[in-house]
């Protein structure tokens, strides 16, 4: 009789194998007169100006309903996601309940026209209002807005704001600079430039974030902002931030603080108390609803009384025994995104904050730092593996940037040929570092309350494991994955205009003319 | 914590214990140590009362969502950047694949599926709209006009769009943020060219309007009232014949039936994805693509993400990979072109599924019927004494309707109770004189219930 399975010693590390349909692209699924759809007859059809009429059918796929739906099922099977293990930092991987997306699946959100009258709308107008109070609460700010469509759309709309307050004051022309840190996230320094300002960028100095002497050097009376996260992405938490607001404000400045990183300081800072105007919290991330592989997003973005005024409209405001959209707003910059934002996922983040509650949430902190610091422990080591600013011997926040240039440099295996390796035993990709990378090879794991310990232990086993095999078995370790949907990605012709393709109809021009060429 | 919670596998208190032990710590309090004393909030945090009990949250989420009525339960005929259109089963079970909801970024292998129907999405976008070069989604249909003018800014050097006087003030207000203020140095101007009284560019206000100064034209077709632009060809060619880019906004719905940008003369093409499998969500299920010539001049401007086939180590096999990234604002900072981050990709797994179900015979007979329930809606309103509508116009799925006298705040009030969620009020803006709603009409909407709207229209005159 043979062992279950789960008492095989190795059985998590060799069991793992990706699905592999070999699916083709599913334009290469038609066939001609299926169909997957059909509707009822139109009946008469009004003529149209004949220049307006398509003449040529669009090329897309003949297919059947049922072969349509087992493609994109094949596909979704050759994604790994959260089914393996995933402690991609600063994303903040949570669990995205079920019960959340029942509740939003149901035509009583789904199937909401965001014109309808507010009488129409006072389940979802609570909803909004009710969690508006609760991240009020959480950050001390004194209003928040939902129409950002993600973190990077919120950073745009404090640039945004930034433009109305001091063209308010007759001061825009002169306030043309916004001030970041290099630790920043890109979307920061970008959204800044996008919205016309120039951009500042600090330098991190000893203790692992500018110095407050640096940035009393970059600021004066064309500075329009400032613009962090803390703790930035390598768990280092700025101390002299309240100094940092303190400098900026004295030279007329806002302070914008980017909480993507909100899960270490959870219940235990408030932004508007450290001195903050404005922040942005991640609902796709931080608050449990999903990331979708990149969206639908909400950056939710909230500011004290001095720029509510500049928000997006509309607000939603209480109003008698209920709730309204206000758009009365002569102040406001108007819609940086059509309506009123990602209903679903501001009613799925309302339920996971609902769900935890203060304590859940201060629990939820505990153990995103205790688990990364149990991470940075034993990652430690592990031979080849650093850490940012090892001399900084206090104990990280919610996550630590790590560094495998050490065996790089031994095996020639970089960073990203164990990332790709680690998917053999399950674990999706690791985060290596937003650009640009301060600390070679880096890697960036972040636990969150969500993972189990044996989850995290499985994790840490298996990138030792790899490092183990990259000083034995290099070859091993650069041709992976070995166990994934496809094999390693050529990246020689991506960047090659003459054969990228974003779509099929180019793929197959550029196919004929290599053909034609030979 | 009274209990350990279900979500959270380490509240269970061994493993904290396990964990705090192998660093050596009495309490979890030791590892905030960063955090100077002062920075502390001291009170307490007024919360509503947990709700770890799935069964007592399910109940509280429905009470709440139980408060809005719906397109489901009634009649709706509001349109004007989200519509109420039919989604096929298949695409609700595609975006709730687990997998899909919970990959992050992954690796071309790691998450292949995802990355293949990525792509897939952007084929299927380039073979309705014939354009080679299509980004993955942007946030919205204005974030897509957004990015399209300023690549075209970028491409030409110039700083002047154009834009029909009539347009979706949602969408104009998010392009006006775009355009950035007079103050900032690469401010964009927008200027307004006529409607005439078809409903469509005046060409002699483009006429006089456009020279080498102007990046773009912008227009839509159909138009925000729902017109069909005539002649698309002529309108591009002016645009192009001046050295500006010709950015058009269509309705991919609309694209069995009206003729692709790309085989017209457009530079780009721009439009909204929710009409493609998505549920209106109450405005969030909205997303925007971004489509162009795969020539260097185009692909090198694009803000998005992009996603490209290329071939694996294995002979034979293909995978799908980022391209372009550098020039992205995870790439360059603000050195990138404008910015990108988390955008709508969920959805785009569901335009896939939903393209892919319909075929170039499912969108040629959704747009024959959409036209020709508009246009049945539209001459049963018009015969209603007191209401209506101009005819003359070749329209697709929206149209307005005038009011000889009724208020239509106070004709949709009495549709409400009535079951019916009127048209969108359109009174006091661009072009429109007086009292006037723009309707939207669907494959959802049958010919019984065109006849329960005119009844009802008739009562609250």
């Amino acid at each position: 009789m043979t062992a279950p399975i789960s008492n095989r010693s190795d059985a998590r590390f060799e069991g793992y194998h990706s699905a592999r349909w070999a699916e083709p692209v599913v334009m290469e699924l038609s066939s001609p007169g299926r169909r997957g759809a059909v509707f009822p007859d139109a009946g008469p059809v009004p003529d149209l100006p004949p220049g307006a009429l398509r003449k040529a059918r669009p090329v897309l796929p003949e297919m059947t309903e049922h072969d349509a739906l087992r493609h994109y099922l094949h596909l979704s099977q050759m994604t790994l996601g959260m089914m393996g293990v995933s402690l991609f930092g600063t994303c903040t991987m949570k669990y995205n309940s079920r019960i959340g997306e029942r509740a939003v699946a149901a035509d009583q959100l789904a199937e909401v026209h965001p014109l309808q009258h507010p009488d129409t709308l006072q389940g979802v107008l609570e909803i909004y209002a009710n969690f508006n109070d609760m991240l009020c609460e959480l950050s001390g700010m004194d209003q928040f807005v939902f129409q950002a469509g993600g973190g990077a759309d919120a950073a745009y709309t404090h640039a945004c704001v930034t433009r109305a307050y001091h063209a308010s004051r007759g001061e825009l022309a002169q306030r043309d600079q916004i001030v970041t840190t290099i630790q920043s996230h890109p979307c920061s320094p970008a959204t800044a430039n996008a919205a016309g300002f120039e951009v500042i960028t600090l330098s991190l100095e000893e203790n692992g974030y500018p110095s407050l002497d640096q940035l009393k050097s970059a600021i004066g009376p064309r500075t329009a902002a400032l613009m962090v996260n803390n703790p930035d992405d390598m768990g280092i938490y700025n101390p002299e931030i309240k100094e940092w607001i303190k400098a900026v404000h004295g030279v007329g400045g806002l302070c914008f603080y980017d909480h993507a990183n909100f899960n270490g300081v959870m219940t235990r800072v408030r932004a508007r108390e450290l001195g903050f105007d404005a922040c942005m919290f991640m609902l796709h991330k931080t608050f449990g609803a999903p990331k979708g592989g990149g969206g639908p997003a909400v950056g939710a973005y909230g500011c004290a009384d001095h720029l509510v005024p500049f928000l997006p409209s509309p607000l939603v405001v209480r109003q008698g025994q209920g709730f309204a959209l206000d758009e009365d707003r002569p102040q406001s910059i108007g819609r940086v995104r059509e309506f009123w934002g990602n209903a679903p996922q501001v009613v799925k983040a309302y339920a996971w904050a609902r769900a935890m509650g203060a304590e859940g949430l201060r629990e939820a902190a505990d153990l995103s730092v205790l688990a990364n610091n149990y991470m940075d422990k034993r990652l430690g080591e592990l031979p080849g593996v650093t850490k940012s600013h090892p001399h900084i011997d206090a104990w990280r926040l919610e996550m630590t940037r790590h560094s495998v240039e050490q065996v790089t440099k031994d095996t020639g295996c970089t960073v990203v040929d164990i990332a790709n390796r680690m998917t053999d035993y399950g674990i999706d990709a690791l985060w290596l570092s937003h650009e640009p990378w301060v600390v070679p090879e880096p890697f960036t794991p972040e636990a969150g309350e969500l993972w189990s310990k044996e989850d995290i232990d499985y994790w840490i086993d298996v990138m030792a494991r790899v490092i183990k095999e990259a000083y034995v078995d290099p070859k091993t370790v650069k041709t992976a994955p070995h166990k994934g949907a496809i094999h390693q990605l050529k990246t020689d012709g991506m960047e090659d205009p003459e054969r990228w393709a974003t779509t099929w109809r180019a793929y197959q021009r550029k196919q004929g003319m290599a053909e034609a060429a030979e | 914590m009274t209990k350990p919670h279900p979500w959270m596998a380490n509240s269970a208190s061994d493993a904290k214990q396990e964990m705090l032990a192998a660093l050596g710590v009495n309490s979890v309090e030791a590892l905030f140590g960063q955090i100077p004393e002062d920075h502390y909030h001291s009170g307490t945090f007024n919360l509503p009362r947990q709700l770890a009990s799935e069964v007592e949250l399910s109940r509280h989420l429905n009470d709440l969502l139980s408060k809005n009525a719906t397109a489901a339960d009634n009649l709706c005929f509001l349109g004007a950047g989200a519509w109420p259109h039919y989604v096929p089963a298949i695409c609700d079970e595609v975006v709730g694949r687990y997998e899909w909801q919970t990959s992050v970024f992954g690796s071309p292998t790691s998450d292949h599926g995802r990355n293949q129907a990525w792509f897939e999405f952007c084929s299927q976008i380039g073979a309705l709209v014939e354009f080679d070069f299509v980004g993955l989604p942007v946030y919205s249909w204005g974030c897509a006009i957004g990015h399209a003018v300023r690549m075209a800014a970028r491409m030409t050097g110039r700083r002047t769009v154009l834009i029909p006087a009539i347009m979706d003030p949602e969408r104009l207000s998010v392009l006006r943020n775009y355009c950035e203020p007079p103050e900032m140095a690469r401010h964009i101007d927008i200027v307004e060219v006529a409607v005439g009284p078809d409903g469509c560019i005046d060409r002699a206000d483009l006429a006089a309007k456009l020279n080498d100064g102007v990046a773009a034209l912008y227009f839509e077709t159909p138009s925000y009232h729902g017109v069909i632009e005539a002649d698309p060809a002529g309108l591009c060619q002016a645009a192009t014949a001046v050295g500006a880019e010709a950015i058009v906004g269509v309705d991919p719905l609309s694209l069995g039936v009206l003729e692709a940008p790309g085989a017209y003369g457009a530079t780009i093409a721009v439009g909204p994805t929710q009409p493609l499998g998505v549920h209106m969500n109450a405005g969030g299920g909205v997303g925007g693509f971004i489509a162009s010539p795969d020539t260097e001049r185009y692909a090198r401007e694009y803000p998005t993400l992009n996603i490209t086939i290329a071939e694996t180590i294995e002979e034979g096999e293909y995978g799908f990979g980022l391209t372009l990234f550098g020039q992205s604002s995870y790439g360059s900072r603000e050195e990138g072109k404008d910015w990108t981050g988390n955008s709508v990709y969920l959805w785009s797994l569901a335009n896939a599924a939903y393209m892919a179900a319909m075929g170039p015979a499912g969108f040629e007979e959704i747009g024959r019927l959409i036209l020709a329930r508009a246009r049945h809606a539209a001459q049963a309103i018009d015969a209603i004494e007191g209401c209506s509508v101009d005819l003359s116009r070749p329209f697709f799925k929206e149209f307005v309707v005038r009011f000889d006298s009724a208020n239509v705040d106070t004709v949709n009030a009495k549709l409400r109770d009535q079951g019916i969620f009127g048209g969108k009020d359109i009174s006091g803006e661009p072009g429109i004189d007086g009292q006037a709603a723009l309707y939207c009409v669907t494959e959802i909407h049958t010919d019984q219930d065109i006849d329960r709207l005119v009844a009802a229209l008739k009562k609250s005159l």
